[in-house]
């Protein structure tokens, strides 16, 4: 680089420059941490981060100029931002791996909670036992019961609010699903189990309680992205379709549901991760089995939330064991998660049009 | 299959008795014929009082400044204007001596002998080439074998002069192709279900020279057969394509907009009646 100074050049700090800025942070954070905190590499770390923006803006005033400053600020602050909220994200993942991986075994994948006296005799010898495949079927069981009443509820109703309704109904529509977006799910969780309380009697403890109960949590989500989603596509595609003499319930089936079918998707797949790991009103409507259920109508479920909630407050002896599966359980979730989010954006990406790559 | 548009007529109009019923309308069109038209957004007045014979198999441009409502006129001739929530229309609009306003008229019914083409190249994205030429009939249930299919798909691109451009990608995105392409795609897939007039809002204000010459050669083409209603903002075009031209002007920002004078296109670009009409034409204003 040639350092010449004429009309359009700006003085630039060099590259030394900044690394010298760097190491100049640490070294301060460094006696800062000592002074205030005594001497432990987290604070260093802590006092580095809060200071590195300043200590840009200062040089960067000293050393160019007020709008390089005021840029390398801004740029520094929103990088460090982004840091702040992806460090806790990685260390959570990270800790539910080396946490979950000790139990993430066959007997674990397989087995359930019915524990025989030999059983409990094995896990005092510290033998791997107890497994969460009831838990991993409950919670796929009562999932799919949520997804399947609040997808098309949600996706129904987004479809009435952007392409049938008008006026005041839409507004008030609007407002009661924002309001539904705020149900405390411990509510919904009393809701649907009142509700079922009320058919089926008292102490009624199903599959179907708990789909009803997400399905709650879940619908205003799905309404919120579907709407937004049938928003995206444009009315000329709609005005074409209807200058074709293409009436307007088909237009939607044909032309607007395919245009956007990519985003609805994916935002019923965010909705389904929003309620899978949703504990208490599953407590609360779902219960707690030792064994495999698969029959939602009938009887009590363990899912994978409610599961790692009993093992961790009531891990039986040696604590250890429960504590295990409740990690277990806890990265057993995660993946569910992250392979429903990968199908999603596969899904996505599949049924995309063509033209809108 | 009579969905939700909302059918927005008033009464006290004449309307022709008789109906259609059996008569070859495509053997004998009649071309449109509106009168008394008054055009509403809500409760304000848009357009008024249109009076105007459209000639069938022939080209009338519409032109005019920029608000003073030849889109809306020509979304009316449709029945697409009331698309729009609370638009509405007064008066009557006979195509081939029956009212598209009537009542009971079903405004799907009309859409399919009245067809459009926007200012924007608007092709479905989810559609390949040849899906969106059949589109229209595809979306209106009917059943098609592959060998009607590909003739109509062949015929309709054809018509549009896109075949031989398109004939070995029929299967690709219409989004794929180039503006004026796409623009050339949308009115073969408004003349593959074989309406009666065509309407075309602006169809070429997207479109390069190029791309223009090509979509104005095929209206030349295409007037043996359909009748030709254009709005353009482009006057050498009105002058060069248009058989008929009525020129649209506003006194003022919401004021309605209403027609000045219509006469050949010959007329109105060398010797028009109203001053307005020689004011807009040579220049002088808009």
């Amino acid at each position: 680089m040639s350092t010449l100074a004429t009309s359009m050049t700006s003085r630039r700090m060099s590259n030394q420059g900044h690394v010298a800025v760097g190491l100049a942070t640490v070294a301060v954070g460094f006696a800062v941490s000592a002074a205030l905190n005594g001497l432990s590499p987290s604070w260093v770390i802590v006092w580095s981060f809060m200071l590195y923006p300043i200590a840009v803006y200062v040089s960067s005033r000293i050393l160019e100029d007020r709008r390089q400053a005021t840029d390398r600020l801004v740029r520094v602050s929103v990088t460090l931002a982004f840091v702040v909220v992806v460090l806790p994200l990685a260390s959570l993942v990270w800790t539910v791996i080396r946490e979950g991986a000790a139990r993430f075994d066959a007997t674990f994948l397989t087995g359930n909670m019915r524990l025989t006296p030999e059983d409990l005799a094995a896990q005092n010898g510290g033998e791997a036992v107890g497994g969460a495949f009831h838990a991993m079927v409950g919670t796929l069981i009562v999932t799919s019961v949520a997804a399947l009443i609040a997808i098309p509820l949600g996706l129904f109703t987004a479809i009435y609010l952007v392409e049938y309704g008008r006026g005041r109904l839409v507004k008030a529509i609007t407002s009661m699903v924002d309001v539904m977006t705020g149900i405390p799910s411990i509510v919904a969780g009393l809701f649907s189990y009142a509700l079922f309380v009320l058919i089926l009697g008292p102490g009624t403890r199903t599959g179907l309680a708990g789909g009803v109960a997400l399905s709650v949590l879940m619908t205003p989500v799905v309404v919120r992205s579907a709407e937004e989603m049938l928003r995206l596509v444009p009315n000329e595609l709609r005005e074409a379709s209807y200058a074709l003499g293409v009436p307007r319930w088909k237009t939607i089936v044909k032309v607007v549901l395919p245009t956007a079918i990519a985003g609805i998707l994916t935002g019923s797949t965010l909705a389904i991760a929003r309620v899978i790991g949703e504990t208490a009103p599953l407590l609360v409507t779902v219960g707690l089995a030792q064994e495999t259920n698969l029959n939602p109508f009938d009887g009590r479920m363990t899912t994978l939330p409610v599961y790692t909630y009993y093992q961790y407050v009531q891990p039986g002896i040696p604590t250890d064991a429960g504590q295990s599966r409740a990690w277990a359980a806890a990265l057993m979730l995660v993946i569910i998660v992250a392979v429903l989010f990968t199908l999603g954006r596969v899904l996505a990406r599949v049924l995309q049009p063509k033209g809108m790559r | 299959m009579n969905d939700a548009d909302q059918t927005t007529t008033t009464g006290s109009v004449t309307r022709m008795t008789e109906q259609m019923t059996g008569v070859g309308a495509s053997e004998t069109p009649d071309g449109l014929r509106v009168s008394d038209l008054n055009i509403y957004y809500g409760d304000f007045l848009a357009v008024r009082k249109v009076d105007m014979t459209i000639e069938p198999r022939s080209i009338t441009a519409l032109i005019g400044p920029s608000g003073c409502g030849k889109s809306t006129f020509l979304r009316s001739l449709n029945r697409m204007h009331e698309v729009i929530p609370g638009a509405r229309v007064e008066g009557t609009v006979l195509l081939d001596g029956e009212d598209i306003y009537g009542p009971g008229v079903d405004p799907v019914i009309i859409r399919r002998k009245i067809g459009m083409v926007f200012q924007r190249p608007n092709p479905f994205p989810t559609m390949s080439i040849a899906e969106n030429v059949l589109a229209g009939i595809r979306l209106n249930s009917k059943r098609l074998s592959k060998s009607a299919a590909d003739d109509i798909v062949e015929k309709s691109l054809r018509g549009a002069n896109l075949w031989d451009e398109v004939k070995n990608r029929l299967d690709q995105p219409g989004s794929g192709l180039s503006g004026g392409q796409q623009q050339r795609l949308c009115i073969a897939r408004a003349i593959a279900v074989e309406p009666e007039v065509l309407l075309m809002d602006e169809p070429c204000s997207a479109l390069d020279p190029i791309s223009t010459m090509a979509v104005e050669a095929l209206m030349l083409e295409l007037k043996s057969e359909y009748t030709i209603v254009i709005v353009t903002h482009n006057m050498q075009q009105a002058a060069r394509v248009s058989d008929r031209t009525a020129f649209f002007n506003i006194d003022g920002t919401g004021q309605p907009g209403y027609v000045v004078e219509m006469d050949l296109t010959e007329k109105i670009f060398s010797n028009p009646t109203e001053k307005a009409t020689s004011d807009y034409v040579t220049g002088r204003f808009g």
